[in-house]
């Protein structure tokens, strides 16, 4: 199987054109088909890709089951994954069956609205696996249109400013990565990722227009990526599009949103600007530490205040990815192992949370929290999964949640103090506003005149929370199922990163000294 | 000798020919309803010349003394001119014989202009540039000025004329100071006289006055002003024809003059285009922003597109030749299809132009929305739709080149720009429920509209090899 990450790419985006082309009408049969292929393909993406993680060899740092073909321009298609990358793509692929079936109840334009997620699928799955600059661009940014299109004809009331807010803002972001890398191919002369990230970018001081610019290109390059992976990810203060997105997008939607596509921005930064522009980073390092703190606090504060589900769930997630940057710019194994790690288990938990969200949406159709209280007297099944997660959220040990904070943190402490002192302050804060999101929509008595003949999760339902649930229990005990694979290639990262430093700091000194 | 020469010409003279006789028979039958054979003739007798141009010629041949250049340069464009005219032309058929415009002049006058535009993109003397400019735009006012019926268009075509006219007088002017600085009007000879590094003040003035001319007709900011009223008065397939042809015909000369006549002193006129790219880029983005028109909002699409053509252009480099080639194929497939959509947009019969009028469309008709979908994307240049790929290598070219403060602002102008086609795709898809538009039958137009989004998908593979002809185009100009 030599183009074994091809194939898994392509799955869904071939269910997409077959239900373009074949299918046709909007009866019910229709409709029935259209949920049918798409979970077919997602499912049968989800099997073919454990045999990507089977073939893994988590020892081997480097990328492996690469596909190389040339394509225009000199640009190349290249596919191929490394440990920082598998555990993504394994992500997508075990995430969209579930937000398929979770959009059973969709009953308008089902086949765009498969079409869409089925695309977007694609589009995720090659960006975790792109090891040519431009196609990643690509992906990054083709994932763009089918999300614009989610939020723009499937969402709330205020659906079109949100996804328009949405496109704008990570358009924005990301066309400043294009500048930065159309710089990178003319620097290096190549836009294959592994050569690249042998190429050492300039770091002396340059002057741009008066001004002393340290780092010189690294710096400037690697500003403009993080233009687009902290829009991406998203950190404060670029996080306000975040919200409005979520809370006008669909339930799949915002479960792909939270747990697949925020990830590209922390997956940008592994992959992009700590390894490639390591002067840059480093210079740039105290800004995002305090960044990621005060997003920590910041929005958990935030989050206490809101008073609509989804938005409440959008902002703990910023204060969950704070924590990830956090981590990653630590550039220690705690930090980077936790980084990633946070980013798996918040891909299930708050995939998880929306989806406890939706499961009272479709009975209730809105996301007040004041319409609801006393859940647990009609829906006991439904109380006991919504608390699991909410648990998992404040990062209870024992689940996945717990791990990725403890480990950030931990790489966090061994290099700033103080920042980990703030971020620490986060998961006091974190489990007021889940706790009392949980208090005031389950807990209590059922008073509501609407709410008396609401009723607990279906079988379909349940089994959607089911493989949730165990994975979050799973890496919660047995973390090293994550780090063991993402483990030898974080140390390598590292260890890269560490002497490029050491060249640059050696090279700088020779140059002051002569 | 003169045997020579004419072989040179030839595809001129083959187009020239048939228009003539054309136009003698439309006149001794006098009958318009033969417009519409007529139409798919001309339109072949282009697309013939096109394969002919495009497999036939190769190497380099001079014509006149030099007064007529046939390169790679100018096969590419040439290619380019005829098979977009051909598309433009069949592809508004329909329209105009909905609308009794179906006059047999039309297509010989389109002929006409397309010979007017080869002859532009080969000129290698100032003589041959004006008066294939000339031919070109004199017959494009009439084309204009087609509805004699209608104000809108009889305004369109008239202001069409006393502005490029204006642009005329100052291109006529540039080219009198170059011939009187330079003492010859060919190109191998200004090009000596204006030597290396920096041009000589009076050629710089003349430099200038052409420069300033030919933006007129690419429609560059701030010679952009005819651009939306023309855009707008003229029948719809008129102004179909004006925003794909002429425009890369424009762009071809511009290129040839610079290159050919002003190759040596490139940083005179870099520095020029550079801000002419940058105004037209923002500009455009900024302006379409408040149209409801489509057809205004599409001029001021091109007149945005134009900027990032130019801003290959100001590269100067053979990569910036060639990135602006690849950019004008792409733009042209583009507005094709997206004219062909426009040209679709009918309610009771009538022609809709306003852009709110597409509301929900993509429920009556999914697969034409899908397409224009496609074409909005790649308009406002987002991957992986071919429409990104132009932009890419102009951002290269322009980086090359030193231009990164040039690249930095085209990219933040294609974020404002994507929020008006978003918009068009809003109406499409996000819209209220409104009085829908007339289902529109399978015509050529649907087929050219599908034609071309599936070419922006499937072009992603490749480009259909334009990057190989475009290279050697470019490095045929470049030298």
């Amino acid at each position: 199987m030599d183009n074994l990450l091809s194939i898994v790419t392509f799955i869904p985006a071939l269910a997409a054109l077959i239900l373009l082309v074949f299918l046709r009408g909007e009866d019910e049969a229709a409709q029935r088909n259209a949920k049918w292929v798409a979970l077919l393909a997602t499912g049968l993406t989800f099997l073919v890709s454990l045999f990507i993680l089977a073939g893994f060899d988590p020892s081997n740092t480097g990328f492996q089951m690469v596909e190389e073909r040339d394509w225009l321009l000199g640009l190349q298609y290249k596919m191929g994954v490394d440990g920082i990358s598998v555990l993504f793509v394994m992500l997508t692929t075990f995430i969209m069956p579930l937000t398929i079936a979770a959009s059973w109840n969709v009953t308008t334009r089902v086949k765009e609205y498969m079409i869409a997620f089925l695309m977007l699928e694609t589009l995720m799955l090659g960006v975790f696996m792109a090891l040519d600059l431009m196609l990643f661009y690509l992906f990054f940014e083709a994932g763009l249109i089918p999300m614009f299109l989610i939020i723009g004809i499937w969402g709330g009331k205020d659906r079109i400013y949100a996804s328009f807010k949405f496109f704008l803002y990570t358009f924005l972001g990301s066309v400043l990565m294009l500048v930065a890398m159309v710089a990178m191919y003319a620097e290096a002369g190549t836009t294959d990722i592994a050569q690249l990230l042998r190429h050492d970018f300039g770091s002396e001081t340059i002057s741009l227009f008066g001004f002393q610019i340290v780092g010189g290109m690294q710096t400037l390059m690697f500003i403009a990526f993080f233009a687009s992976f902290a829009v991406k990810m998203p950190m404060w203060p670029v996080h306000t599009w975040l919200p409005d997105a979520h809370v006008q997008a669909p339930t799949a939607g915002s479960v792909v949103l939270a747990a697949i596509l925020l990830k590209m921005g922390g997956y940008g930064f592994l992959r992009f600007s700590l390894p490639m522009f390591p002067v840059g980073a480093d210079l740039l390092t105290p800004l995002v530490f305090w960044m990621s703190a005060i997003a920590i606090v910041y929005t958990s504060l935030v989050a206490l205040a809101q008073d609509d589900m989804k938005k409440l769930i959008a902002y703990s997630s910023v204060a969950h990815m704070g924590y990830v940057t956090m981590g990653i710019f630590a550039a220690n194994q705690q930090g980077i192992d936790g980084a990633i790690f946070q980013m798996i288990s918040h891909g299930f938990i708050s995939g998880a949370l929306f989806l406890c969200v939706g499961v009272i949406y479709d009975r209730m159709h809105t996301r007040e929290i004041d319409a609801y209280g006393g859940l647990v007297n009609r829906m006991p099944a439904y109380a006991l999964i919504f608390m699991f997660f909410t648990m998992a959220n404040v990062g209870l040990p024992g689940t996945s949640g717990f791990v990725g904070e403890f480990l950030t943190l931990v790489g966090i402490f061994k290099v700033n103090t103080w920042v980990a002192l703030f971020a620490t302050s986060g998961v006091i804060l974190s489990a007021a506003y889940a706790l009392w999101l949980y208090r005031r929509v389950v807990l209590g008595d059922l008073i509501k005149e609407s709410l008396k003949t609401i009723k607990d999760m279906t079988a379909r339902e349940k089994a959607i929370f089911a493989p949730l649930v165990a994975m979050t229990l799973l890496l919660g005990v047995y973390p090293a199922l994550v780090t063991d694979i993402i483990g030898p290639s974080v140390g390598a990262l590292i260890g890269n990163y560490e002497t490029a430093l050491a060249n640059a700091a050696s090279a700088s000194q020779l140059a002051a000294s002569q | 000798m003169i045997q020579a020469d004419l072989n040179v010409i030839l595809p001129e003279i083959v187009l020239a020919l048939y228009a003539m006789g054309a136009l003698l028979f439309g006149v001794y039958t006098g009958k318009d309803r033969l417009t519409g054979p007529l139409i798919w003739l001309t339109a072949g007798v282009m697309a013939v010349l096109a394969a002919w141009i495009g497999i036939g010629g190769e190497g380099t041949r001079e014509a006149f003394g030099g007064m007529f250049h046939d390169d790679g340069f100018s096969r590419f464009a040439k290619v380019t001119i005829l098979l977009a005219g051909a598309a433009v032309l069949v592809m508004g058929q329909d329209f105009m014989a909905k609308r009794d415009m179906m006059r047999f002049e039309y297509p010989l006058l389109v002929a006409l202009s397309v010979i007017g535009m080869m002859v532009m993109v080969s000129a290698g003397d100032l003589m041959a540039l004006y008066m294939g400019l000339e031919l070109q735009s004199l017959s494009l006012y009439v084309v204009a000025a087609m509805r004699r019926d209608s104000a809108r268009s009889t305004e369109a075509g008239l202001k069409y004329f006393v502005l490029g006219a204006l642009s005329s007088g100052l291109l006529l002017y540039g080219a009198s100071l170059t011939y009187g600085f330079a003492g010859t009007t060919l190109f191998s000879g200004i090009i000596d006289a204006a030597g290396e590094g920096q041009a000589p003040l009076g050629l710089l003035f003349g430099l200038i006055f052409v420069m300033a001319g030919l933006a007129f007709k690419v429609s560059a900011v701030p010679f952009h002003m005819w651009t939306p009223d023309v855009y707008e008065g003229a029948p719809t397939p008129v102004t179909a024809f004006f925003a794909t042809a002429p425009k890369v015909a424009a762009m071809g000369l511009l290129a040839r003059v610079l290159h050919d006549a002003f190759g040596g002193v490139n940083a005179d006129w870099s520095q020029v285009l550079a801000v002419l790219s940058l105004l037209s880029m923002f500009l455009g983005a900024v302006a379409a922003i408040g149209q409801t028109n489509i057809k205004r909002l599409m001029a001021y699409s091109s007149i945005a597109h134009m900027g990032y053509a130019l801003m290959g252009l100001a590269a100067g480099t053979v990569l910036g030749v060639q990135a602006m080639l690849v950019y004008m194929a792409i733009y042209v497939t583009m507005n094709v299809g997206t004219f062909a959509f426009i040209l679709s947009m009918e309610r009771d019969g009538q022609p809709v132009t306003d852009i709110a009028a597409l509301n929900q469309y993509a429920r009556a008709e999914p697969g034409r929305a899908l397409a224009m979908l496609v074409l909005l994307f790649s308009l406002a240049g987002v991957p992986p739709l071919v429409g990104f790929f132009g932009k890419f290598y102009v951002l290269r070219a322009a980086y090359d080149a030193g231009l990164v403060w040039l690249a930095v602002a085209g990219v933040v102008a294609s974020v404002i720009g994507a929020f008006y086609y978003l918009r068009i795709v809003y109406y499409m898809y996000f819209g209220e429920e409104g009085e829908a538009l007339d289902r529109s039958r399978a015509s050529v137009a649907g087929v050219l509209l599908m034609a071309s989004a599936v070419v922006m998908v499937v072009g992603v593979v490749n480009l259909f090899g334009i990057e190989t002809a475009a290279r050697a185009a470019a490095a045929a100009l470049v030298n």
